[in-house]
């Protein structure tokens, strides 16, 4: 990716410990308004339907933010980050499936206690790898373990033999694809092109109320800001520092003595979980999932999200989720031929224009007004402010 | 899954399905081609080549009305215009996108994938505006309509050995060209050493915007081929797109025998597998052994060794 000469930001390289706080005080702003944001004034403005509809939009976010690090810091693109959330989304679906199919619910079937598609297709007994999904403790860690075995075969396979690149990005997005055609194609294990549908309750509690919907979204933001809160650690750490070294010289870490492959297989394996964590919570809310979110299409338009947000930024992340997300929804209303020469545009602009997106705005232009307006105010602490943000 | 035919009854359908998996080499080889010379010779990824490709098929279908209107009595030698048509207009438009876009990108080659694939969408889009959101057939001149007997059990359809010989005489076009001409000269060089190329007084940006254009072209000479076999609508493209840069990588980029052989060897698995199975299931096969292969094999089947 971009090469930024190190001479350009000393302050990050001779800062020690004490001048590399968690979060600068920007950072923690951010963090504020972002929080309030979500969990304050949406809830208040918006009604129950424009609530869940943002709360579906917050679930990619996750995988925004997943590729922030694996994509932005890493280096690492994946276009197959569709494969993870609907893992995620796919293992969350599977329980609440069989816990909506339970003998009284299908005694009409001519197999009463299997979804109902399955009973469609002559199948008679509940298929092995549905058989975990029957409890909520082992659903729950399967939407982090599955895809992060996944993850973990992958980028192993992968890495290991030094494939990257653009390389990484088509063979991802070829297990996407595979994904999609095997789910579709197996319509008696997994539903189908129609995927997994008529989800009721979870572990007893009806996920369809208004208020479930609620607690859901509350859930969902609190989950994204523990992700966040995670992202940034890992991005503060020794970690976080060398992904960046890695996409800026790899050869350089390598002779250093680092294991490079290691260290993308843990990013790209952390943009997975994020991605199922998100999946997961997506089913939950939206009640049901299906191969539409798995494939090409939906992978690349996650990978938007991050560029328009600013691919370097965790809250821009999320911000340009949000952003992309509403535009799409309020241009397919109005005008829906237009919102796919509005998308189009919206790739080409980012890469052409605004490489470092809606962040890459903000501290280019907003952010050098802000200091001058806070060192007005307090001379002192704008000192404090560490120098060289790593805006590239 | 061979029990229950016999000997004579496996080898007809191998013959079979070995006719029709070279239809679909056919098809993936062209489409394939453009993409050997834009990803394997300038290390681009055109996410917008299926819709170049679909540029063409409109282009041909656009000739078939045109001709059957206006030019009956012609019908049956229109598929030549349509094809030197479809190659012209995809390959200006190929050269005008590298002129605006790709040029400005070929340091970031992620940030091209995605350029040219919101590129694609407005391609998409724009397709589904003009010519609607059906697909559209084209009519077929009554000699590719037909088939010959081979033999009691074996029949190959007219229009499928048409696009084979199309794809024969375009493949030996582009060898030639990249391995005898002067411009093909020109290409290898910049690919080994842009810089050096330059030197030696090779306009390296002309010999991008001709490559890129030259792929495209050959994008646009498929989509025609490929309406003879399907129908076209505004998404056809993207159907393909990931199987045309599995088989180039998996033929190994810069290669040309490389995807010519990888081509080959994905479409006569899928055709053959087809049969026996139900066809999402061969075509999972097919790419997870092309995946699997790739893990183990980055590199591709052939490799051409070049200092980096």
């Amino acid at each position: 990716m971009e090469h930024t000469p190190m001479a350009h930001r000393p302050a990050a390289v001779a800062a020690g410990v004490h001048d590399n706080p968690f979060m600068k005080p920007m950072e923690w702003v951010s963090l504020a308004l972002l929080a309030a944001v979500i969990l304050v004034v949406l809830p208040i403005l918006l009604d129950a339907f424009r609530l869940n509809l943002v709360g579906k939009y917050l679930t990619y976010a996750f995988v925004a933010l997943g590729l922030v690090i694996c994509w932005g810091f890493g280096g690492i693109l994946s276009l197959g980050q569709g494969c993870f959330f609907g893992l995620g989304g796919y293992c969350m679906a599977m329980y609440l499936k069989l816990e909506a199919s339970s003998v009284e619910n299908t005694k009409i079937q001519s197999t009463p206690g299997i979804p109902d598609f399955m009973d469609w297709n002559q199948i008679t007994e509940l298929p092995w790898i549905w058989k975990p999904f029957q409890s909520l403790p082992l659903t729950l860690f399967l939407v982090v373990a599955l895809p992060a075995f996944f993850a973990f075969v992958i980028g192993t396979a992968m890495f290991r033999r030094r494939v990257g690149g653009t390389y990484f990005a088509i063979i991802t997005q070829a297990i996407a694809a595979i994904l999609t055609i095997l789910i579709v194609g197996q319509q008696g294990y997994t539903g189908g092109i129609n995927g997994i549908t008529d989800l009721r309750t979870l572990n007893g509690w009806d996920i369809r109320t208004d208020s479930a919907h609620n607690i859901l979204y509350f859930v969902n933001g609190g989950l994204l800001i523990g992700c966040i809160l995670f992202a940034q650690y890992v991005k503060k750490s020794k970690l976080g520092r060398i992904l960046v070294a890695m996409r800026d010289k790899e050869d350089r870490v390598r002779f250093s003595g680092y294991q490079v492959a290691s260290f993308k297989t843990f990013a790209f394996c952390m943009a997975a979980v994020f991605a199922a964590i998100g999946g997961a919570m997506f089913t939950l809310q939206v009640g049901f999932m299906s191969p539409s979110f798995v494939g090409i299409v939906p992978s690349i338009e996650m990978v938007i999200y991050a560029a328009v947000g600013g691919r370097l930024s965790l809250f821009g992340a999320v911000w340009g989720t949000l952003l992309v997300n509403w535009a799409k929804t309020s241009f397919s209303e109005s005008f829906p031929e237009l919102w796919l020469f509005g998308l189009g545009a919206l790739f080409i602009a980012v890469v052409l224009a605004f490489p470092n997106g809606l962040a890459g705005i903000y501290r280019t232009y907003v952010e050098p007004r802000l200091t001058r307006k806070v060192k007005a105010l307090a001379p002192a602490e704008a000192r404090a402010l560490p120098h060289g943000t790593p805006a590239e | 899954m061979f029990g229950d035919y016999s000997l004579a009854d496996l080898s007809a359908i191998f013959a079979m399905q070995g006719f029709a998996g070279l239809i679909l080499f056919s098809v993936y080889l062209l489409m394939a081609l453009g993409l050997a010379i834009i990803f394997g010779q300038m290390g681009v990824i055109n996410m917008a080549h299926g819709e170049f490709m679909i540029l063409g098929a409109y282009v041909t279908y656009l000739c078939s009305t045109f001709f059957q209107t206006y030019l009956p009595g012609l019908f049956a030698a229109y598929f030549f215009v349509a094809m030197a048509l479809a190659f012209l207009a995809s390959g200006a438009l190929g050269m005008l996108v590298e002129w605006s876009l790709i040029r400005h990108l070929y340091k970031r080659p992620l940030d091209t994938l995605l350029a040219t694939w919101g590129l694609s969408l407005i391609l998409q889009q724009t397709y589904r505006t003009v010519f609607g959101a059906r697909e559209v057939g084209v009519e077929l001149p009554s000699w590719l309509i037909g088939s010959v007997q081979v033999t009691d059990t074996i029949e190959v359809p007219i229009n499928g050995i048409f696009v084979m010989a199309v794809t024969t005489l375009i493949t030996l076009g582009v060898a030639a060209l990249m391995y005898r001409s002067r411009f093909g000269a020109q290409v290898r060089a910049v690919v080994q050493n842009r810089a050096m190329a330059g030197a030696v007084g090779i306009d390296t940006e002309k010999v991008d915007r001709l490559t890129f254009g030259l792929g495209c072209g050959i994008a646009g000479i498929a989509g025609s081929a490929f309406t003879m076999v399907g129908s076209t609508g505004p998404t056809s493209g993207q159907l393909y797109i990931v199987d045309t840069f599995l088989i180039v990588v998996f033929g190994g980029a810069a290669s040309l025998l490389g995807t010519i052989a990888s081509a080959f060897s994905i479409s006569q698995t899928q055709s053959t597998l087809e049969f026996f199975l139900s066809g999402s299931t061969a075509k999972v096969i097919t790419l997870l052994a092309v995946v699997g292969i790739l893990m183990l094999r980055p590199q591709g089947l052939f490799t051409l060794k070049v200092r980096r």
